[in-house]
This record gives C-alpha cells, structure tokens and sequence, in this order.
C-alpha cells in the first residue's frame, strides 16, 4: 500500500555484544507499512536482543535505525514509544488493580495544574480501544478482565502514543485458539490501517496464518527473510535451526536391540494450558527423545512425567506402582530423576558446597533420619568427580563457584547417586562447552546400556538423532509423531516438527 | 586454591569477648565467679541464666529463619503458655504436665504458623504477625486480663533454682541446644532445612517435602516459645499477659542473625544464634553496670545492631579487606 522502495523502519548492520558472547552480528531489517512480519529463531538466535536494540533497552554497538527514512537511536523504550515504536510484551506490563483508562493513559494523564482531567483520561481511553476494535467498560478494574482482553488493552495503550510500528513479543502465548483469533483480527485492522507489526512468536501455525514477511535469525545473524508465501515450512525449519535437509551424513540413531520392559507408559497424558493427549513408553535400557521447536511442549511433558505439574487428562504408570497421582517426592523414591533445563532455578543449591548438592536427592530418598554417612560421602564425591571429570578442586567449595558446565555435571551425579531407573534429562548439554558435551552424551549411551531408561530432551535435532532410540515428535504442544526404532532420522524427524498436524506422518 | 571461609560464628563469638573485656577493664569484679552456698555466683552466670530464654526462642528462629522464613509470634506464643501455666499451677496440676502443657500449646501455635506458610503460601511476616496480635488478645483471656501471681517454689525452681552450682534454666536450654545439634548435624535434618532455604523449587525437585520441612521449622519455633513462656512464668513467678515475652521475638531474630545466619534463607548456625543472644544479654547487662538507664538502653543495642550488620555486609568486608591490603602493600 506504501512505496516498497521506502521501508517504514530499517535496521542495518545491528551489532550487539555482551561480554563473552555476539548477540547480534550485522543483522538488517527492514518493516514496511501495512505489513505483519514475523521473527523468528530459536532459543539464543538473537531475537530478543533485536528487539531490546528497537526499543531501546539495549543501544547497539554497531548499525544503524531508520524510522520512515529518517535516523533515530533510542536510548530508552520511552524515547523509542516517543519516536513512534511501542513494544506490547508476552507478560502483560500493566497494573491489574487500576481502571482500564487508568492503565492506558498511566504516566501520560492529560492535567491540568497539575490536576489529572478524568474526562479527558477515559475520553481518550475509549478512542485508543476503538482503534482496536475493542468496547468495554473503561472504568472496570483490569484485574478483573480476561488475559486476552488484557492482552489488547496493553496494545490500546500501546497504539495510544501515535504509533508507527507495533512490536508484539509473543503476545500468544498464555492465550487459547479463540483469544489468538482475536489478536489476528485486531492485528490485521492495524495492518490495514497502515502500521509495521513485529510479531514474535514460536508458533509456526500462527505465522503462516497472519503473518505477511517472515525474517529469521540464527545465532545472532540474519540467515534469511522472505515473504511468508514463498517460504514452506520445511525450509523454514531448517533456516531456524541451520540443517540442510538434504545432507544426511550424519551419525546414525543408535538402535535397541530388543524390546525392554516399559518402566514408565502414559496414554493420554495431558494438563490444560500445558500438552494434550501424549502417549509415551519409556523402555529399561533405552533412551527415548522428545524432540520439537521451542515451545511446542518438550519441557512440559516432562514436568507431567516426574509429577512436578499435575496432569488433567490420561492416565500414566510408573513401574512398581499404581497409576495413583505422583508428586515430585515419589518420583524420587520409586527411582526417577530429573534434571530441569533451568539450572539456577531449579538445579543448584547455590551456597551449599559441591558435595551437599551431589548427595541431596540420595538424602532425600533414604529420609532424614538415615545420612549417607560420611564415608559414603565421600567415595559418591570422588566417584563421580572423577566419573564425571567435574573440575573442582574441594568439593567443599560453594557449588555456584563452578562453571555452568561443572555444575550441570554435579546435578547429573546427583541423581546418578540415587541409582535411578528411569532419569529426565531437559536439555542436559544446554550451555556447556563442546568437550563436556560429548563426555555427557557418552555418559548417557553408557548409563542406558547398563539397562537406565532415560528421557532426552533437546533443542538439537541432531543430539536427539544421534543419542535417542526412540523419537515422538511434539508440535503445538500436541504430539506429531512417533519414530521407533530404525526410524529416527534427521529429515523425518524435522518434516514432523515443520508441518501441520495430519501431514506428518511419513 | 581455595580458601575456606571464616566460619561466620567467629565473628559474634569476637564480639561477645570484646565485650566481655570491655565490661572487664570497667569493673574488675565483672568477669569474677564466686562459688556462695554451693552455687556459682558471679555476672557472666548472670548473662547465661538472664539469656537462656532468648537462646532457647533463638534456637527454633534459627531453624525458620535458614528456611527462609521469620517467626514474628514467639514473644506472644511466651505470653500464652506463660498464661497457661499460671493457670494449671494455680490448680495444683504436677510440675512435668505443667511444662508439657507449655510446650504443647507452643506447638500448637506454630502448627498454625506453619500451615499458614507451608499451606497456603502466606508470606511468613504476615502469617506470624496474625498470631503475632492476637495471641497478646488469647493470653489475656486466659488470665482474665489479670496478673497471675505463681506461688510454688517448684515451679519457680525452674528458671531460679540450681542444678549442681548451675543454673536449672542453662541447664535446660544447653542440654536443648545439644539435642538440637545432634538432630540436625548428626542426621540430614539440618541439610534439608538448609536445602529448602537455599532454593525451595531445587529442593522440590530433589524429593524434599519442601512444605512439611518448613512446617516443622515453624513447630519447632513454636515449642520452643512454649517452653520459653514456662521458664518466663517461673522467673518472674507470675504471668503478665501484657509483658510476657515482650519483643522477644526481636531480640531473637537479632540474636541468629549477629549468629551468622542470613534472613535470607539457607545455611544456617545454630551455635551462632547461641553466641548472638549471649552477645545481646552482655550489652544488657554491660549497659545497666555502666549506669545507663533502660529508657536509652535501645540505642547502644541499635548501634551494635548496625555494627554486626555493616561487619556481615559483603561491601563493607571488601572495603575492610581493600583497605587491610593496601596498608599491607605500604608497609
């Protein structure tokens, strides 16, 4: 609808780093008007730092913003909402206990010595919600409003300051498929009134059916951006996670030799706002994979498994018990572990020493009244230091001194202490060097020859083929296929992450 | 490479015989312990039996407090059971039920707290601070809004008498402190109270009952307040509803935290919390030998309070440690 030649905002050359790490590396962007362009990229691509440069959280180290031709550099998200570029966040950034009117004209109330004009604040109010399409009571209590509805208040008070481009930072995901309709609709009224969206999202489905231009990012670099229309799913799954499908020469899937006693079957499992209908068989001596893009409910499905979120829907049976409800406790106790991808929250005892943190869930397990005793303690200590090759001098020393790579070593020997049948592992290798990487992986075929059942989950496509017996696929937090044995292959695997449920199965 | 730590319970213990020093070059009798029919006798006996009581709330704060949490109730938890023995004493019940009594409705009070907590997720000020007020209103129903004189030399040999030249109180709270120690160092006890301190959700996680340790914590506290309120009864040989027990709950919190025990949860030194209400009861003592009168006493105590705290603070330590090395380059 506007000169194409003259793009709405333009970002060239974006560089970014933080220390240690290049968050953004000569990344271009480019919005027009009357346009939905999606970004998209997996967990570290950069996408959050592309935006925070926008906004102005964070200023770039290199590059340059044009807004409508003209050069702008926010240096904070409220010179960047003066220039015209407002920012609607997934968690809403709004006050549940104030007005409607309240939280859309909050810090900008029209006064007059000095005195806030009510009239003027809900006059106001109702004209940005309209511009949404949206009527209610702006006197209600916000707090008293559905996430959804909330959700296009924050946009109303978004639009509210002459907004030119609208960043809306997965604005979907706490809401159903009815509530994301609603978002559409509103989405595209502001799309035909001539606004630039940036819409980031995990959800493939939503891209495709809202979105005009989809941009990707990798690793902190641009890898590609083409209209949605010319972009297939597969070939945008392999943008996203940087895999020709083509190539296939890979280390193949390690195979079970025979069929092992299940220690762990669900059918059905499933918990509302979390993942639907999963149906899993966890075989003795076998490592079985959950593989999908960020979001589609990897995480969640374990937590359902281990107990520490509790299912709605299905049944599951751990071995040795009845399919009575779990808690995390006897999980433990009947011989489960898991290692939760979030290290700092749900990992580490950050002040208590290496070998507190090694012994606990053993400890745990036998009660308080029967302590690993102290020579117990220290031969599980130098066991798995040594096992494990965790570099720590005293293993008395704070856990939280250690690398994040030693830490996850010691969360791993924390559970191998308990001698486990059945061990969760969310995203062991996340955020560790290439050495100890490997050394888990080894760790793991070993553990599962020795007749362990493990849940391996990963973001790496590759890692899940190269480590998992056993493959299902989950997408929209749905399952979207199963490989057995002999089955898992990176290209299989990767159509069924991509496409829409109904056609992936191969 | 590494270097260990200090054990934090240092620090307080540095304090305490500083001050025991200081009152010392003050008053050359100060630190003298005379053995007078049979007792010992003397002002550091004194600051020991005087401070047995803070040391006993101190030793069930300290297991709260390395959960994470804060027991405002003690000082009105004291009011209630001291009430409650006036009570029984006055219709001649036995001395042994008259102390379980105590104990029991202490254990009653923080199976309160603690649910309040643990259940359902009420942050502990405000959960404790419930009982907090109200439990000054259920000590006055028990006493009739009375001063209940205790006239019963049994009873009163509880906080006043002598075991053996000691006094029956230290006795009681040093033998509680032992059997303290040994439940919690000697089993997985105290690491599971420090676990759940340290990262509740990691904890969870690891198989704890995360809200059953941080319960009893909260029982534990209050069993100490209810035998804390039967030896309060005894000292005093009455039960004041209104000044039972009076911001003990301060001088407790005070005490585990000079101890070494951060509010914040996790590790936590139950010697320490010993050491810090011996800390406190020396400065009493100290202030009211050295003349100053009670109505000012508060502010000597609030600039050690600052001390400690600033001493404990991680800046204020490497700034001292900046400043130590830099007089150590220069010389």
């Amino acid at each position: 609808m506007s000169d194409p030649a003259a793009p709405l905002l333009a970002l060239r050359g974006i560089g970014k780093r933080f220390p240690g790490v290049v968050a953004l590396d000569g990344v271009d962007f480019t919005l027009r008007a009357g346009e939905i362009h999606a970004l998209l990229g997996e967990n570290g691509a950069g996408k959050s730092t592309l935006i925070k440069v926008l906004t102005g959280v964070h200023p770039p180290d290199a590059g340059t913003i044009e807004l409508a031709g003209r050069p702008v550099r926010p240096d904070s998200p409220h010179a960047a909402e003066r220039a015209g570029i407002s920012t609607v966040y997934q968690e809403v950034n709004l006050v549940p206990t104030l007005s409607v009117a309240e939280n859309i004209m909050l810090g900008r109330q029209p006064r007059r010595l000095g005195l806030i004009r009510w009239g003027e604040v809900r006059r106001r109010a109702q004209a940005a919600l309209a511009r949404v399409g949206l009527e209610c009571d702006v006197d209600a209590e916000l707090g008293s409003l559905s996430v959804a509805l909330q959700q296009m208040v924050a946009i109303a008070r978004a639009l509210d300051v002459s907004a030119r481009v609208l960043v809306l930072d997965e604005p979907t995901a706490s809401l159903d498929a009815a509530e994301v309709a609603e978002l559409f609709r509103v989405m595209r009224r502001l799309r035909d009134d001539g606004l630039g969206i940036v819409f980031v999202t995990h959800f493939l489905e939503q891209v495709y059916a809202v979105t005009d231009r989809i941009t990707v990012l990798r690793n902190g670099r641009l890898v590609g951006s083409q209209p949605t229309a010319e972009l297939p799913r597969l070939a945008l799954v392999s943008l996203m996670l940087g895999r020709e499908i083509k190539l296939e020469e890979h280390a193949p899937a390690p195979r079970a030799d025979r069929e092992h006693p299940a220690v762990y079957e669900a059918t059905g499992l499933g918990r509302r706002g979390s993942v639907q209908g999963v149906d899993l068989r966890l075989r003795r001596g076998e490592v079985t994979g959950l593989a999908g893009l960020l979001g589609s409910g990897r995480t969640e499905t374990a937590r359902l498994v281990f107990g520490l979120d509790r299912p709605d829907a299905g049944t599951a049976r751990l071995a040795g018990g009845g399919t009575h409800r779990l808690t995390p406790r006897d999980a433990v106790q009947r011989g489960v572990g898991f290692c939760s991808e979030d290290r700092k929250r749900e990992g580490i005892l950050p002040n208590l020493s290496v070998r507190e943190n090694l012994i606990v869930a053993l400890q745990a397990k036998r009660g308080a009244w029967r302590p690993v005793t102290e020579r117990e303690q220290r031969e599980l200590c130098e066991r798995f230091v040594a096992a494990l090759r965790i570099k720590v001098a005293d293993v008395e020393v704070p856990i939280n001194t250690l690398s994040g790579g030693n830490q996850q070593k010691v969360l791993l020997a924390r559970w191998l202490a308990t001698q486990p049948v059945l061990l969760i592992l969310d995203e062991p290798t996340r955020g560790i060097d290439v050495g100890a990487k490997q050394e888990i992986e080894q760790l793991i075929a070993k553990l599962s020859a020795d007749g362990l059942a493990v849940l391996f989950i990963s973001s790496e496509v590759e890692e899940i083929v190269r480590n998992c017996h056993r493959v299902l696929v989950l997408r929209e937090r749905r399952p979207a296929g199963e490989f057995a044995s002999g089955e898992v292959e990176l290209s299989r695997l990767m159509r069924a992450m991509a496409e829409p449920a109904g056609e992936g199965k191969p | 490479m590494s270097v260990r730590r200090i054990s934090p319970v240092w620090w307080p213990a540095l304090g305490l015989a500083l001050m025991l020093v200081a009152n010392g070059l003050f008053d050359p009798g100060f630190l003298r312990v005379t053995i007078l029919d049979g007792h010992l006798y003397g002002s550091p006996v004194d600051i020991l039996n005087q401070g047995s009581r803070v040391m006993l709330l101190a030793l069930g704060m300290t297991l709260v407090i390395a959960t994470g949490g804060v027991d405002l109730s003690v000082g009105s938890v004291v009011a209630i059971s001291a009430s409650v023995c006036a009570h029984l004493v006055a219709r001649g019940t036995p001395l042994p039920l008259v102390i379980a009594a105590a104990v029991g409705t202490g254990l009653a009070a923080g199976a309160i707290n603690g649910l309040l907590v643990a259940r359902l997720g009420l942050q502990p000020i405000v959960a404790t601070l419930i009982l907090m007020v109200a439990g000054r209103g259920v000590a006055q129903l028990i006493t009739d809004g009375q001063v209940l004189i205790i006239a019963s030399p049994a009873f009163a040999f509880l906080a006043n008498g002598y075991v053996l030249g000691i006094p029956c109180a230290v006795w009681i709270v040093g033998g509680l402190f032992v059997l303290a120690h040994v439940a919690l160092r000697r089993t997985a006890a105290g690491l599971f109270f420090e676990a759940v301190g340290e990262n509740e959700a990691a904890a969870h996680i690891a198989g704890l009952a995360a809200a059953r340790i941080k319960a009893l914590a909260y029982v534990v506290s209050g069993g100490c307040a209810g035998l804390c309120g039967a030896l309060a009864a005894s000292h005093v040989q009455a039960a004041d509803a209104y000044r039972a027990g009076e911001n003990m709950e301060l001088d407790a919190i005070f005490a585990v935290v000079v101890g070494g025990t951060a509010l914040t949860g996790g590790r936590f030194f139950l010697w320490g919390s010993l050491v810090g209400a011996l800390l406190l009861q020396t400065l009493t003592l100290g202030l009211y030998n050295f003349g100053v009168s009670p109505a000012v006493a508060p502010v000597p105590k609030a600039l050690l309070i600052v001390a400690v705290a600033l001493l404990q603070a991680e800046v204020v330590r490497r700034w001292a440690r900046g400043l130590w090395s830099r007089k150590g380059a220069a010389a």
